[in-house]
């Protein structure tokens, strides 16, 4: 277990370093010069020149790529062009409001998905399950911006209950937490179903009948406990997910997270933001994957380590 | 979740009674069939859209805003109302579903074979080669994809072609993965290596033995991934780093019109209904095929 935790960590450092590579030679070829942003439209060549040097882009990638990644280690992720602030500190900022988002997202995909998933495991085959899955593909194929606009229109525009956007209240968290947990739903509601259908037909499940057990005591007691953790060993890979979707949906709802942040860091080609939203993002997933990786083997032991 | 089932393939035959071909079984499911008539809808709408709607795509109405200026809402004359510059909107829609379907089948083929070349490639010769190739895929895995294709559309001015392949490069990953863990198990049963004792070549093991046996994953796989693509497709042109006007999408019909969401909600409400109407024939399709093609899901429901 421990050399497997040791080998997979190092494994994650590799791949984050391979994001900081990949990320940081896509930005170098980007067509809009930065410096230009930078100095504006009436500036002299020899002022574009100076600036340029003085953020040392006139340096090969190489050598740029070398020092960037030296102040990395120091947990430097440099300046903001535009805005002349550390981008770890713009980062921090926001990173409160992402991870409440997330927070209130995982909360309403794992209430409606699990509650839905179990539902119609214990109706299987009838109307009702019918209807749930329908529903549930309904949600894998609304992108969150339809899913977002249409909310927004319904219970902010029409019905009042909600505000149409920004930050501050629990009022505020509720409809975007809602669109991101719409899509997630989907997918656990349909591993719910059919974990709570592979449960319900194992051995023990019988036994417990046998038993004489009621049907309640049966269903919470025995089949939920040994549904539930498999599909909540996911929600690690869904950090993924959500690090895609916080960039719609922030903009949608006017909230003040990362994905905003990274959002119009690449409308102005400010490259160290983006830079630094990324390399946030890539380790949130790797460490969800992690996270999800030692969940099921603790879990499952039956699981092999590879 | 089938890590512990293994395909019986022996017993296939006598767990289905009545022998029947995939196709047979596909049309026996009320929702894959409901999906494949979306799909045939959409795609009749796209190539006949110039014979179904009297209007040009791109052509601005006098009469298609009201005197103070704002968009016309759905009536007799504009079926589904007009946009901010006083076009049909049934006709963007219509011409909208061109781009989708062609973005979701070049995007989706690329990605597929990608996804197949390098999970077939990395599960049959393992070694260093498949080491390298699925620590890649992991290193994919790992990037925030719709940050990825945003970051990529903006390097690239984007044309329908590049949208498609950005959509491409991101979406590859799942297919790889799912084909490796096939083909690696694949690799190791004994025709494999009967074939490889008979002095079979690379080539002709991986194309007349491993291959075939792929195709049903493959065909899933496809399906369900034009859904992802009409998705990003949509998403990127919301954000309007995707298919650019005036080329009609149904992303970015609603980025174009979203400013006059509250007066006018149908300009954002028709396309959306579109895209999640397509993405979601997709799906119902996909998933139905993996029912009718996985021996594993066989006489289970």
């Amino acid at each position: 277990m421990f050399s497997f935790l040791i080998r997979r960590l190092l494994q994650s450092l590799l791949i984050l370093l391979g994001v900081s590579m990949i990320t940081f030679v896509l930005l170098y070829w980007l067509p809009a010069d930065p410096v230009r942003q930078i100095a504006g439209r009436s500036a002299t060549a020899q002022t574009v020149q100076n600036i340029r040097e003085q953020l040392g882009l006139d340096q090969p990638l190489v050598v740029q790529y070398w020092r960037y990644l030296g102040n990395l280690l120091q947990g430097d992720l440099g300046r903001s062009y535009l805005q002349r602030t550390e981008v770890s500190t713009l980062i921090m900022s926001r990173l409160p409001a992402s991870l409440l988002l997330m927070a209130g997202a995982i909360f309403a995909e794992l209430l409606i998905g699990l509650s839905m998933g179990v539902v119609a495991a214990l109706r299987r085959g009838s109307r009702t399950d019918q209807v749930l899955m329908i529903v549930s593909f309904v949600g894998v194929s609304a992108p969150q911006f339809v899913v977002g606009l249409l909310l927004l229109y319904v219970f902010a525009v029409q019905l009042h209950w909600f505000p149409i956007g920004g930050y501050g209240t629990f009022s505020h968290l509720v409809l975007p937490a809602l669109t991101m947990g719409i899509l997630g739903s989907g997918w656990y509601s349909r591993m719910m179903r059919s974990s709570m259908v592979d449960v319900l037909r194992q051995d023990f499940v019988r036994t417990a009948r046998a038993k004489g057990l009621t049907r309640r005591r049966i269903i919470l007691r025995h089949a939920l406990p040994n549904a539930i953790l498999p599909v909540i060993a996911m929600i690690g890979i869904d950090v993924g997910i959500f690090m895609g979707g916080i960039v719609v949906v922030e903009s949608v709802f006017g909230w003040p997270g990362i994905g905003q942040l990274a959002w119009q860091a690449i409308q102005r080609v400010d490259i160290p933001i983006i830079m630094g939203v990324t390399l946030v993002s890539a380790t949130a997933i790797v460490i969800g994957n992690l996270v999800a990786d030692v969940i099921s083997l603790m879990v499952d032991p039956r699981i092999k380590i590879r | 979740m089938s890590i512990v089932t293994t395909p019986d393939l022996a017993n296939s035959d006598t767990a289905s009674p009545k022998r029947q071909s995939a196709l047979a079984r596909l049309l026996q499911r009320r929702l894959a069939v409901f999906g494949f008539a979306l799909i045939l809808l959409t795609v009749l709408g796209a190539v006949f859209a110039p014979w179904l709607t009297p209007y040009s795509p791109y052509e601005q109405m006098f009469d298609g805003l009201t005197i103070e200026g704002a968009p016309m809402p759905p009536s007799s004359t504009f079926l589904l109302g007009t946009d901010l510059l006083g076009r049909d909107l049934l006709t963007r829609i219509l011409y909208g579903a061109r781009t989708s379907l062609i973005i979701g089948v070049a995007a989706n083929g690329m990605a597929l074979i990608i996804g197949t070349l390098i999970g077939v490639t990395a599960g049959y010769f393992r070694g260093w080669v498949g080491g390298m190739l699925m620590r890649m895929t992991d290193l994919m895995m790992a990037f925030p994809a719709l940050l990825l294709a945003i970051c990529l559309a903006a390097i690239f001015q984007p044309s329908l072609w590049i949208v498609a392949m950005v959509i491409a490069t991101v979406n590859w990953v799942q297919t790889a993965r799912v084909l490796y863990s096939e083909t690696s198990s694949l690799a190791e049963r004994e025709f494999i290596a009967a074939e490889r004792t008979l002095g079979a070549g690379h080539m002709r093991i991986l194309f007349k033995h491993i291959l075939p046996h792929l195709v049903p994953t493959i065909i899933v796989w496809g399906t369900l991934g034009i859904s992802t693509t009409v998705l990003l497709e949509a998403t990127l042109s919301f954000l309007g780093v995707g298919v650019q006007p005036p080329v009609a999408s149904w992303g970015n019909i609603i980025f174009e019109n979203q400013t006059y969401f509250q007066a006018a909600p149908w300009l954002v409400f028709f396309p959306s209904l579109a895209i999640v109407v397509l993405a979601l024939a997709f799906n119902l399709v996909g998933d139905a095929l993996r029912d009718v093609l996985d021996p594993t899901q066989r006489g289970r429901n």
